[in-house]
């Protein structure tokens, strides 16, 4: 398929409903309860009834075949379904399959789901295998992964833990705008709390690590045409493309360029936006590294220059770059895989934009005028990239 | 050619097993004159299957590295890097005989067989 057929998608899928539940903790729910109850609650706020619903994608770190458990689970019996696992960015990619399945005509209503209760069970759940020819070292994985990033790109780049900190005071800073986030009550962080933290693998310390919550999220999604006819403002998806070079981090061609570089150009492309176009940036910091790194391979500057990028706050709630203003994996939530939280945080920015209600936020935490966002999923070990473009209807 | 593997074992097992020998033996695609690393039953990315093993000068340079923050009750703080071998290849290892903190990119280092938790393991000194 050239790259032409694949941007047929553009704009011809929207998302019409979407919820979180149980984020932070959620003692005595599990991770299938929260999930199923994050699509019942955005089916609610999309106005569809559950048995329109004939396609299912999910994931979580807590079911090898999570979108049939989830079908069973809800009743559903979809028409197709998709399950595929490539780590926290599967929701981004799952929306792609869904764009697809609903442009075919497979499908009419599409729900993406994911849910955890990792904080209440005992901490971080993966169902990961032990990776051949690592394992023996016994990693701290996936810490160690973009331990060994971040140091290699400290050292070609000369930037320095500071740069890494400026990353969780900015995610911090718009936590406290939004009183979802887990941290949202904590106050500000400041560059030494950062510094001075419990080391965790050297060069990260504990707060350049994502917070470990419960958590579950859904969206709904249907053909463009039936989403003008639904209760709230449709967001249209006009971007979306995927790639990955690498499972183990022993693998990864260049420890400083992840396939970002590849997903985002394409899914820019396709979207006909630039990079500087986009009203909100949310980006899968699951480490203060990946806000560096995405920002340089989504092309919001040079490889090597994001260090000044954020200097200043200026990926803060004053600064002109609004990245991650939920809060992030960092000070938001971050249930294991927080694909499906990046989604949501672009959305609703373009919801409230557009007058839906979709929260409170303090004064600041919602962006003025905003038409487009760029959703960045990572999975695995810097391994998996997938970038959607969301756009309101103006830019279709 | 791969229909019937009964009585033999696979590139992974391989290389276990000459570990055990006391060899660090590393793969080599003999027509494009590559090596690789990890293990594989082909060339990674164009998939040419004369392969052959070579043992590893092991020779290598630190790519990265990391310090693994462990109670001291548990085994305390151990390094962790990757190394690129003189062949080219890449692999995770250990860096041991020095704080493992105090690891750097760029230095040089030195493989030898050594055992972890029981089974025989690459680890690397520096030079």
């Amino acid at each position: 398929m050239d790259q032409n057929d694949i941007n047929r998608l553009r704009g011809k899928t929207a998302v019409v409903g979407l919820a979180e539940s149980g984020c932070g903790l959620a003692s005595g729910w599990s991770a299938m309860e929260i999930m199923a109850s994050a699509v019942h609650d955005a089916l609610d706020d999309a106005g569809i009834k559950l048995k329109e619903v004939d396609g299912v994608f999910a994931a979580t770190a807590f079911h090898s075949m999570a979108a049939m458990s989830l079908s069973e689970y809800l009743g559903v019996k979809p028409k197709f379904a998709d399950g595929s696992q490539i780590g926290g960015s599967s929701f981004l990619s799952h929306i792609l399959t869904a764009a697809m399945a609903l442009d075919a005509g497979l499908i009419n209503v599409a729900v993406v789901a994911y849910g955890s209760n990792q904080k209440s069970a005992g901490g971080f759940k993966t169902i990961s295998e032990a990776m051949p020819y690592e394992a023996q070292y016994q990693p701290r994985m996936p810490v160690t992964a973009y331990a060994l990033s971040a140091k290699r790109y400290m050292n070609e780049f000369g930037a320095t833990r500071e740069d890494l900190a400026n990353v969780a005071v900015s995610a911090r800073d718009w936590a406290l705008l939004n009183p979802r986030a887990y941290t949202h009550q904590d106050g500000p962080l400041t560059i030494n709390d950062v510094l001075s933290a419990r080391p965790i693998v050297d060069p990260l310390g504990k707060l350049d690590c994502c917070l470990v919550t419960d958590g579950g999220a859904a969206i709904v999604m249907t053909r463009s045409d039936r989403a003008k006819d639904t209760k709230n403002t449709p967001i249209y998806l006009l971007g979306a493309a995927m790639e990955h070079h690498h499972r183990m981090i022993s693998e990864m061609p260049d420890l400083v360029q992840t396939s970002a570089i590849e997903s985002g150009k394409r899914a820019f492309s396709m979207s006909g936006y630039k990079p500087n176009d986009m009203s909100t940036i949310q980006l899968y910091d699951a480490f203060t590294i990946n806000t560096l790194l995405f920002l340089e391979d989504l092309g919001f500057c040079k490889k090597g220059e994001a260090r000044e990028l954020v200097k200043n706050n200026n990926i803060g709630p004053a600064g002109n770059l609004k990245v991650n203003t939920n809060g992030g994996g960092l000070s938001c939530v971050h249930p294991g895989m927080y694909g499906l939280f990046v989604t949501l945080e672009a959305l609703r920015q373009l919801r409230n934009a557009s007058g839906d209600d979709v929260g409170q936020r303090l004064n600041g935490g919602w962006i003025d005028n905003a038409k487009l966002s760029v959703a960045h999923g990572n999975g695995g070990v810097l391994s998996s990239q997938v970038t959607n473009i969301w756009g309101v209807s103006d830019t279709l | 050619m791969a229909e019937n593997l009964a009585g033999t074992v696979g590139p992974e097992q391989q290389f276990k097993n000459f570990l055990s020998e006391g060899k660090f033996m590393i793969q080599r695609c003999k027509s494009l004159n590559k090596f690789f690393f990890h293990p594989r039953v082909a060339f990674p990315g164009s998939g040419e299957r004369d392969l052959e093993w070579v043992e590893a000068s092991g020779n290598g340079e630190v790519y990265s590295s990391s310090c693994n923050r462990r109670l001291p009750e548990k085994g305390g703080d151990f390094n962790l890097s990757l190394i690129t071998l003189e062949e080219g290849p890449r692999m995770m290892a250990r860096v041991e005989g020095i704080d493992p903190d105090k690891v750097e990119i760029g230095q040089k280092v030195k493989a030898r067989i050594s055992s972890l938790n029981g089974e025989p393991a690459v680890i690397f000194d520096i030079v």
